[in-house]
């Protein structure tokens, strides 16, 4: 036992325990059941529910343990008849207003009130007053709410409080007529707000979409990644009948601690989108025909044997990695080396100096212990809304958190500076200028500097407005020396669930796989769109809104001679246009790894059949492969793929190299689209989730497409 | 909320009654001084608070308006929706009711012509809904006019009280 534990005894069990740890810490700990409802981990302390009683000895009434600290010493009874006889009696003050509509409510089968009372509930209740009724609350198109089921627990208020940071939530009057704020609803407009779903220990608050469509115990419960952003978070799929029903984070501390985005957990909706095509297609006589997979990839290789290297290839950012290994094999095997997933990139000058792959430079979980962290070019909260958790996680430590964007942001935090400019380049170039000049203090730029400098780990973190802008090799240049001259750390916040694991892939014109030099290199994703080749394969993507410019995207697919299109969804572009369409599963009906920004490849396997006769990515690939003679594509699982790919990285890592600084005799290319991207049009997938497009974030980037102004 | 705004909301007398409750606690404990800044408030209103007086005292003393909110809707105390300049508020628990509480209530109910939890039309007199014990047992049965308490009340002593009030 060190000198700063000591042991308590819970029934008899002798326990180490730290002094300002509260009971119920220990006691879940050591796997010992304490039955709560307003206690959570990852909350702060409430003990409003009062269902945690316990009886320690010399206490002269039961305490609750999620609010009783430890002392040396303390012998405590969790199941005494004291105990026992305490959480009885408050499960029965508990369940005197609760409604009984167990069989029409959502939360059956997995309600933390219905297992409690099953435990501590008695059979009949003694109750014969009338039971209050609160009336329900419109909280938009994600969150239903049963307000009578509410018990108070307040997880929702706290989560708003100290996760999201949304002061205007909290429970309005006393007694009986206590009821959650109405201000409940500004919660539901941030990007986090799925979260109070899996909070509320009971069904006042339950996912809209998935309401009434399922119950608990039907469904399976199978692991999954999900693939809207560079996080990786783990996710739980909740499946009946090999049909997909929603989506639930998987607790990993490292990654997404026990949240989801809402992105992550609502675009599930779009797996059954009306455009989903589950017959692949050929052009029959200038329109498309339903074909079988046999004759649709005879088609595609006839093609194919025919362009050779005259064709190029653009992956979705989001695309597996086995599918990007298969994908770069076959366009190499061909003699092409114009292969892209960096879709909305637009200044590839310096693409040379690429890392291994864009990495975060640092582990997740390693950003909320950071001292200062500068972000350079982001909307971070829409980005990578877990991410931006973080650094609120860092900012609540009292971290120096400065912001170097285009648009001002609203962060829900203390923001240290926000130095904003319509010129990325400059605002940048004034920090860089500052970090030189050593000592000088008392602008916003010397602030930055100063905490960059003197905090003990200090991070800068280049996001994707950056990573899209027309200088971004300046951008990088200068954030690379700013890191320099102050000691932080760079890392990078790429788009898409798979960047890292596509570049490691070699789906890149310059690189082949495992970041070895390519010999032939080929066209950029900018060049790609820009000059057409014959022929132009599309992984998951949909130009017109997956690419940097696009109008030059719809355009170059209209211009291709011979468009093959892996996709999910037949939208008009591709009707219009392609020659033929192979239906390939979404992310949750393929196999696959993800390597997200930090650099942790995470497998997984399919949740949900594939709709229809559509087919898991790499499982196509693979016979096309076959049927264009690429030598050793006999794989016979994704893991296999892999695994070759993994032998092949071995430990290479992305360092923390500098980046020199640009020559100046190339240009910069002129500014094509090197704005934001809305958080709900970023891909195919999330584009056709409803419930995502019904948010104030939706029906806001549905009003800037319809030509209102571009939101910052 | 502007510093402006607040200034104006919130009368001089208001902001010196906060301050010298503000004193009484550590630095950076003002919000400890909630209840008496709400009291404060009310009173300058006539008997209730509003919206914009809570947010002004959210911001006078530097805390969110949902916890000011909060705390406005806990205690009895606190007005929230517009009701009479004086409150009366009758003590119906065990000890008053034992000794004719409710009969003071009822009297006082018809001499007014309202109900528990409504104020009279002239705007005067606010008949506080189910007030707690008051804790004056010994002089039961008793209520509280404003903040001075009446005990061992009959309904010839509660008319003179009505009285007086409705001159002032």
């Amino acid at each position: 036992m060190s000198a700063d534990t000591f042991t308590i005894e819970v029934n008899g069990i002798e326990l180490d325990a730290r002094p300002g740890q509260m009971l119920i810490e220990v006691t879940d700990a050591a796997g010992i059941y304490v039955p709560r409802f307003c206690y959570h981990r990852h909350l702060s302390v409430a003990a409003n529910c009062r269902m945690c009683l316990i009886e320690v000895e010399k206490a002269p009434k039961p305490l609750p343990a999620c609010a009783t600290p430890v002392t040396n010493g303390m012998k405590v009874h969790t199941k005494s008849p004291a105990a026992i006889a305490a959480q009885k009696a408050v499960m029965e003050f508990l369940l005197i207003n609760h409604p009984l509509d167990c069989p029409i409510c959502d939360q059956g089968g997995e309600c933390e009130l219905q297992d409690i009372a099953m435990g501590y509930g008695r059979g009949v209740s003694r109750y014969t007053e009338r039971k209050r009724v609160v009336a329900d609350k419109n909280i938009g198109p994600l969150i239903s709410t049963d307000m009578t089921r509410c018990i108070h627990c307040t997880r929702c208020v706290r989560f708003g409080q100290e996760i999201a940071g949304i002061q205007e939530i909290g429970t309005i009057g006393r007694g009986d007529r206590t009821v959650i704020s109405t201000f409940v609803e500004t919660t539901v407009d941030h990007e986090l707000s799925g979260n109070i779903i899996d909070l509320c220990p009971v069904g006042a608050l339950n996912n809209k979409p998935y309401r009434f469509s399922a119950r608990a115990w039907e469904m399976v419960q199978l692991p999954t990644i999900a693939p809207h952003d560079c996080l990786g978070s783990n996710l739980n799929a909740h499946v009946i009948g090999g049909r997909l029903k929603r989506i639930v984070p998987r607790t990993n501390d490292a990654l997404n601690e026990t949240w989801l985005a809402d992105r992550d957990r609502f675009s599930c909706e779009a797996v059954y989108a009306p455009d989903r095509q589950d017959k692949p297609l050929v052009r029959d006589q200038g329109g498309l025909r339903e074909a079988t997979w046999e004759e649709a990839l005879d088609v595609a290789a006839e093609g194919l044997r025919r362009l050779r290297g005259n064709l190029s290839v653009l992956a979705s950012p989001s695309a597996t990695t086995e599918e990007g290994y298969l994908l770069a094999r076959i366009a190499r095997h061909l003699g092409t080396a114009s292969i892209d997933h960096r879709l909305r990139r637009s200044d590839f000058r310096a693409q040379d100096e690429d890392p291994l792959f864009p990495w975060l430079g640092m582990a997740v979980a390693d950003v909320e212990t950071l001292d200062a962290v500068c972000v350079v070019g982001s909307n971070l909260r829409r980005e990578v809304p877990l991410l931006a958790h973080r650094v609120r996680k860092a900012a609540q430590r009292g971290a120096h958190i400065s912001f170097v964007n285009t648009a001002r942001d609203e962060y829900l935090f203390k923001v240290g500076e926000y130095l904003a400019g319509e010129d990325l380049v400059a605002e940048l170039g004034r920090l860089v200028a500052a970090a030189r000049q050593a000592g000088a203090s008392g602008t916003a730029a010397d602030n930055v500097v100063a905490a960059l400098r003197d905090g003990v780990t200090t991070a800068v973190l280049v996001g994707q407005i950056a990573m899209r802008h027309p200088r971004f090799a300046e951008i990088r240049a200068l954030a690379s020396d700013l890191a320099q001259l102050t000691g932080a750390r760079l890392g990078f916040i790429p788009e898409g669930a798979n960047a890292a694991g596509l570049s490691l892939a070699g789906v890149l014109p310059h690189r082949a796989a495992a970041g070895r030099p390519a010999e032939v290199t080929g066209a950029h994703a900018g060049d790609i769109v820009a000059h057409p080749a014959q022929g132009l394969i599309l992984f998951g993507v949909e130009p017109q809104f997956d690419c940097a410019d696009g109008a030059a995207g719809r355009r170059a697919v209209a211009a291709a001679g011979f468009v093959i299109a892996f996709s999910p969804f037949v939208d008009e572009t591709l009707r219009a246009h392609a020659d033929v369409v192979l239906p390939i599963g979404t992310f949750a009906e393929t196999s696959g790894t993800y390597v997200n920004a930090a650099g942790d490849w995470q497998s997984f396997t399919g949740v949900a059949m594939p709709c229809g006769d559509s087919r898991p990515g790499w499982k196509v690939l693979r016979v096309l492969g076959n049927l264009i003679d690429l030598p050793n594509c006999d794989y016979q699982t994704s893991d296999a793929i892999r695994d070759e790919l993994r032998t092949a990285v071995g430990n290479a890592q992305p360092g923390q190299d500098s980046f020199a600084a640009l020559r100046v005799d190339s240009a910069a290319p002129a500014a094509a689209n090197a704005g934001d991207v809305p958080m709900y049009q970023i891909d195919a997938l999330v584009r056709r989730a409803q419930c995502l497009q019904l948010t104030r974030d939706g029906t806001l980037a549905a009003t800037e497409a319809a030509g209102g102004r571009r939101i910052a | 909320m502007d510093a402006a705004e607040n200034q104006t909301l919130l009368t001089a007398h208001t902001r010196g009654e906060i301050d010298a409750w503000r004193a009484k606690f550590p630095e950076g404990r003002q919000r400890s001084a909630v209840i008496a800044a709400l009291h404060a408030a009310q009173h300058q209103n006539h008997g209730f608070l509003t919206r914009e007086l809570m947010e002004a005292v959210a911001a006078y003393l530097e805390m969110p308006a949902i916890e000011v909110f909060e705390v406005a809707a806990f205690y009895s105390m606190f007005e929230t929706e517009p009701c009479g300049r004086h409150s009366i508020s009758v003590c119906t628990n065990i000890s008053c009711m034992l000794r004719g509480g409710e009969k003071i209530l009822n009297h006082i109910e018809n001499r007014l012509g309202i109900r528990v939890g409504e104020s009279t039309p002239d705007g005067s007199i606010h008949l506080k809904k189910e007030e707690e014990c008051l804790a004056a047992c010994t002089g039961a049965p008793m209520m509280m006019v404003d903040h001075k308490y009446y005990e061992n009340l009959t309904p010839a002593v509660v008319d003179d009280i009505l009285n007086s009030i409705k001159k002032t």
